[in-house]
């Protein structure tokens, strides 16, 4: 039995469960997050040794559909199996059924989640453009789905958008297949050639993972669907949503394509990247509650992600510090997973008690909810890429990468984005260590203040020890993450 | 003119077609209707260009039967939002097409 | 066929899409839609992909166009049809443009795919060792079966999507109006008779499906039209959506195939499905799917809960 295999059946069976248990199945979690978090590690220890990887069903490459992991899926599949338990623990108490008659949410969330659990690792492991569309999909309903608990307007406007996004990712893919025969991503990078229908079908490709990702300018749907939606359901949609289509473009760029791209497609995602981190940050400043604040904090956040793509992939020949941005990136992506489900349920807390929305309602909170205040604050810190934090180390390796590569415009701006989110994260800060009294709370369960502190804990760990995260993700990198697209 | 290379570009048209249909009418119904068009395109570029001989490659077959189950799963959720976003005033248009005005 | 009936049937789909696309009223678009759907299944019978069309016609144009009316009908009882507003003239230049220059690129590209790429071979010399004559069937459950797995979870979560939507209070209810006509009437009769015809197309289309055209997929549309038939006739009513058998039936399918799945990666390879008795587990397979997608469909043209459980 291999735990890359078990990864994939397992949150499907939990799905499944969940839905034929009915009430009970809200408990389920209980026994999903250990056991998950088992697994990935299992899965990790397997990758720290050599990448693992194989054809489902023993049908091999171009007839069948390989799934392996190296360190990067197994990074992201940890991360995930973390991230969505406690997040999953913390829905205990939104969603867990009530006494008084069961309602469509108490029912519906759990089965949501795991099938939003088993389509990001089937992403993570997924080695076929076809199998990825389909897993693609089974995110795009439950994300859609779990925005919906917030509000069908922001649900629906995600729903348009994602509908696009879908189609053009597989028209992309069935050019591919049409021009190579195969949607394997290992054979493909033995045969694809710069053509036009293969630019083309890149171009596809990357166009509806951009929408889905919500990549300035195509980001108009995602501050709306994840600020309303019920706190754990906007930290699963901030945290690990748009990673899963981040992951499949670097993928696809990295390890499918790593022959086709000129510097000109790098630096157009990179320029969109900028203005994300610079857009983001400056809507981040402009807005008065404070959840509509984290996701656009998001928005800017994904910004520093397609810096990847001009710094680690535009280099003409081997570039030393083309590693150090791959990296640098991918560990933006793990430490913002944590930051941002911990922000989200924080902020989720910290609304509730003050019974408001807005940032001006926050008064004087760190002294009546100090644990959930303090988790806010950590997290923040990760964001702003202040030490000790993942996102400091994170930003630290693309920096210096981009001075090394003498990108000066990068560098510039993320600096000048780490500024903008200490200023727009100061604000709400500020209100909650502001005043003197203790305001009067709506109680809400103590326990749930461990979570986001745990989670943000996390993301502050990952740059005390990024030694470790750093070389793992290295475990089985592809070639062109030190090289550079050609 | 091969029959492969016909009906390709009419999935080409129908793409166009449908892309042009979707962004000009905001309808959120036209949209779904919209969305079904262009991914039938979609598909018919695929089985055309696996298209020789007088057989269709039965590895776009199998994928089309997929991609049109998995368009019915979109479609259906779609098309019961649709239903309660009207039936909670919100009208029947893409809140992205009311928000640009 | 000859290429006279392929160009104008060709011309006829560009012609029928552009009306349901860009017609006036959206119920004859919707109409429109519908034959577009028609046809394209007649395109898929020219290529040769019978399999395709089947898929094309029961679930393309058939489930998708009663989806789709069942929106309209919502739709309008909200007056919520109109406005069905055109974008502004020179939103619609631009796009005209744009949706030129996509067609045109992909037109170019698909002028300038090399041909011959196809797997057509690889499957036919690989098939016999599932012991299946439909190479379609052999992609789908054999080769590529951790798609077909997935996809049946899709369907899955489409359903769970639109639960999710239940108006407040109304969990555990019955989906969609309750139907009733006059029992002597032509709806009753045709409600009795094509129910049990429905059942024998569906189960020998899965069993035909190993060799020739048919499947899981197209079963199951055929079972879920029976189902809606007989409720339409006031025969049967919609089961409230926390019935345990309705949930059994819902999971079999997926949870068959998860758990031959699972016990293949416990015993060498997840979805490795054993060694000679390949066939029979797959028809198995495919049997519970059929049941499981045919329950599926039918709630999900039904919809989220609408009437309160408990008393009928």
């Amino acid at each position: 039995m291999s735990p890359l295999d078990t990864l994939i059946i397992a949150p499907l069976a939990f799905a499944l469960a969940s839905l034929g248990m009915g009430r009970r199945g809200a408990w389920l979690i209980v026994i999903a997050a250990p056991v998950m978090i088992a697994l990935a590690v299992w899965l990790c220890a397997q990758v720290w040794a050599a990448p693992v990887g194989h054809s489902v069903g023993g049908w091999a490459p171009p007839l069948g559909i390989a799934i392996r992991a190296d360190g990067l899926s197994a990074a992201f599949m940890l991360a995930t199996a973390v991230a969505a338990g406690l997040i999953g623990l913390f829905a205990l108490d939104e969603f867990a059924p009530p006494k008084d008659g069961e309602t469509a949410r108490s029912h519906t969330f759990w089965p949501l989640l795991y099938l939003l659990w088993a389509a990001v690792n089937a992403i993570f492991a997924s080695a076929d453009l076809f199998n990825l569309y389909v897993a693609l999909e089974l995110l795009t309903i439950a994300a859609v789905a779990l925005a919906g608990f917030g509000a069908l307007k922001a649900a629906l406007r995600y729903f348009m958008v994602a509908l696009l996004g879908s189609l053009s990712y597989l028209l992309g893919a069935v050019l591919i297949y049409a021009a190579y025969g195969t949607l394997d991503m290992g054979l493909l990078a033995q045969r694809a050639e710069a053509d036009l229908p293969t630019l083309l079908a890149a171009g596809f490709i990357t166009a509806g993972l951009i929408a889905k990702t919500a990549l300035f300018p195509l980001h108009g749907w995602l501050p709306p669907a994840h600020g309303s939606a019920p706190a754990p359901a906007s930290a699963l949609l901030s945290a690990l949503v748009v990673k899963a289509s981040f992951f499949i473009l670097l993928r696809f760029w990295f390890d499918a394509m790593p022959g086709i791209s000129g510097p000109e497609l790098a630096h157009l995602l990179g320029a969109l990247g900028a203005a994300a981190v610079i857009y983001g940050s400056v809507q981040a400043i402009r807005q008065t509650e404070l959840k509509p604040l984290v996701a656009y904090s998001t928005v800017a956040q994904l910004g520093y992600l397609f810096l990847v793509f001009p710094l680690a992939g535009a280099a003409d020949e081997a570039a030393p510090w083309a590693a150090g941005a791959w990296s640098g990136g991918v560990l933006h992506a793990l430490s913002h997973l944590f930051a941002k489900a911990a922000m989200f349920l924080a902020a989720g807390l910290m609304l509730r008690a003050a019974a408001t929305k807005t940032i001006g309602g926050l008064e004087g909170l760190a002294r009546a909810m100090p644990v959930t205040v303090f988790a806010f604050a950590v997290s923040a810190v990760s964001l702003m890429a202040l030490p000790p934090s993942g996102g400091f180390m994170a930003k630290y390796l693309l920096l210096t990468s981009a001075l090394a590569a003498g990108a000066w415009i990068y560098a510039a701006v993320m600096i000048a984005g780490g500024l903008l989110a200490a200023v727009y994260l100061f604000r709400p800060l500020a209100r909650a260590f502001a005043g003197k009294e203790t305001p009067v709370i709506v109680p809400t369960p103590r326990w749930l203040a461990a979570i986001p502190l745990a989670l943000a804990l996390l993301a502050s760990a990952l740059g005390l020890a990024s030694a470790g995260p750093y070389a793992f993700i290295q475990a089985g990198a592809p070639l062109a993450a030190e090289e550079g697209l050609k | 003119m091969t029959p492969s290379l016909l009906y390709a570009l009419t999935g080409a048209g129908l793409i166009a077609l449908g892309l042009y249909g979707f962004v000009t009418r905001s309808h959120l119904i036209r949209r779904v209707l919209a969305f079904n068009v262009i991914g039938s395109g979609v598909f018919l570029v695929f089985g055309a260009l696996g298209h020789e001989g007088g057989i269709t490659d039965p590895v776009p077959q199998a994928l089309i039967i997929t991609g049109i189950v998995v368009a019915l799963s979109l479609t259906a959720f779609a098309a019961a939002m649709i239903a309660r976003y009207a039936e909670d005033g919100g009208g029947g248009l893409d809140p992205d097409a009311e928000d640009a005005g | 066929m000859s290429l006279v009936f392929d160009i104008a049937l060709c011309a006829l789909i560009l012609g029928v899409a552009a009306m349901a696309l860009l017609g006036r009223g959206l119920f004859a678009s919707l109409a429109f839609f519908i034959v577009y759907g028609l046809l394209i299944a007649l395109a898929w019978l020219s290529l040769n992909a019978i399999d395709v069309a089947l898929a094309e016609a029961a679930i393309g144009a058939g489930v998708t166009g009663v989806l789709l009316i069942g929106a309209w009908q919502a739709l309008n009882a909200q007056s919520a049809l109109d406005p069905d507003p055109v974008a502004h003239w020179i939103t619609r230049v631009f796009a005209g443009l744009g949706c030129l220059a996509i067609g045109g690129l992909l037109a170019l590209a698909i002028l300038a795919m090399p041909g011959g790429t196809g797997l057509t071979t690889e499957v036919i010399d690989t098939q016999g060792q599932l012991d299946l004559g439909n190479s379609v069937t052999a992609v789908l459950l054999g080769f590529r079966a951790y798609d077909t797995l997935l996809e049946s979870i899709v369907l899955l979560a489409a359903l769970v999507a639109v639960w999710s939507l239940t108006p407040q209070g109304l969990w555990g209810g019955i989906p969609g109006p309750r139907h009733r006509t006059r029992p002597d009437g032509v709806m009753a009769s045709f409600g009795r008779l094509l129910p049990p015809a429905g059942l024998i197309a569906g189960v020998y289309l899965v069993w035909a499906g190993s060799d020739a055209p048919g499947g899981a997929f197209q079963a199951g549309t055929v079972l879920a039209a029976a189902w809606i038939l007989a409720v339409l006739a006031g025969l049967q009513d919609e089961p409230e959506v926390t019935s345990p058998l309705l949930r059994a039936a819902l999971l079999i399918g997926p949870a068959l195939f998860l758990l031959v799945g699972a016990v293949g990666a416990g015993f060498g390879g997840f979805l490795a499905y054993p060694e000679g008795f390949e066939k029979p587990v797959i028809l198995a397979i495919e049997y519970a799917l059929a049941l499981s997608i045919a329950a599926t469909l039918a709630l999900l043209v039904a919809g989220p809960p609408r009437r309160p459980g408990g008393a009928r």
